[in-house]
C-alpha cells in the first residue's frame, strides 16, 4: 500500500491528507482517485501541481511499490 | 549550516546569539526576521503547511548555493509552519561572511526564494473565512532579481 500525500488547496479539495492506497504505477493512482472523485482528479491534474516520490520530484509515469510515498504537491507559495 | 523547521514560537535574538558565537574571521552576520502580520484585522491566524523532509531538503539546496555564490561561512535557517498568531516571527535566517556585502546580499536571496518558491503553502484564516495565499507578482518579481 502506498502512502498518499496530499498538501495545501488538495487537501481541502479531497477532504483527507493522506491515505494508504494500493496501486501499481502513478498512472493508475491518478485514475483510481479521478474514478473516486472527479474534483481531486481535476485539481490533481491542475496547472503547477508536482508529484514527489519518497521525496523526490518525478515527471510522468513512475511505478508504485508498497513502500512507497506519493505526495502531491500544489504550486508552492513560499513562507 | 542549519535548516529547520519548527512548529513552536522562537527567540531570534537568542538565535542571533548562538549563530554569532565562536567566529574568529566571520566579520559580518546579517539577520532577518520576518513576522506575521494582522493585515489591519483581516488576518488572525495564518497557517503555514511542510513537507517535512522535503522542504528542509528544498531549502538545503537553495541555501548550499547561497554559501557558494555569496562565499558564506555558514549560514541558519528557522521557518514556523502550523498556525502564527499576529507579531509572531515567522522566519530567521542569519548569513555569516568576511564582509558585510556578501552577509546582506545573501540574506536578501535567501528571503527571495523562501518568500516566493520555497516548499510552503499558505492560508490565512479570518473574519471573513479562510483563503489559501499564492505569491504575489512583487514575490517573484523580487526572486527574478538573482537570475
Amino acid at each position: 500500500m502506498a502512502r498518499v500525500l496530499l498538501f495545501g488547496p488538495l487537501r481541502d479539495v479531497a477532504g483527507w491528507r493522506e491515505r494508504q492506497i494500493d496501486s501499481p504505477s502513478l498512472s493508475a493512482l491518478r485514475a483510481l482517485l479521478t474514478d473516486e472523485d472527479a474534483a481531486l482528479g481535476e485539481a490533481l491534474a491542475g496547472k503547477g501541481v508536482q508529484v514527489a516520490i519518497d521525496q523526490a520530484l518525478v515527471r510522468g509515469e513512475a511505478a508504485l511499490t508498497a513502500a512507497s510515498e506519493v505526495a502531491f504537491l500544489p504550486p508552492m507559495s513560499g513562507g | 549550516m542549519m535548516i529547520e523547521l519548527t512548529d513552536s514560537p522562537f527567540d531570534p535574538g537568542a538565535l542571533l546569539t548562538a549563530f554569532s558565537k565562536g567566529r574568529r574571521e566571520t566579520g559580518a552576520i546579517a539577520t532577518f526576521t520576518g513576522l506575521a502580520r494582522a493585515e489591519e484585522g483581516a488576518t488572525n491566524i495564518l497557517e503555514l503547511e511542510a513537507y517535512p523532509g522535503f522542504t528542509e531538503a528544498e531549502i538545503g539546496r537553495i541555501a548550499e548555493q547561497a554559501r557558494t555564490r555569496f562565499g558564506l561561512h555558514d549560514l541558519a535557517i528557522l521557518h514556523r509552519v502550523g498556525k502564527i498568531a499576529p507579531g509572531e516571527p515567522i522566519v530567521f535566517v542569519a548569513t555569516a561572511a568576511g564582509h558585510r556585502r556578501a552577509a546582506f546580499e545573501a540574506c536578501d536571496f535567501l528571503m527571495d526564494y523562501l518568500k516566493s518558491a520555497a516548499p510552503f503553502w499558505k492560508k490565512e484564516h479570518g473574519p471573513a473565512g479562510e483563503r489559501w495565499v499564492e505569491p504575489t507578482e512583487r514575490d517573484h518579481a523580487d526572486r527574478e532579481r538573482w537570475s
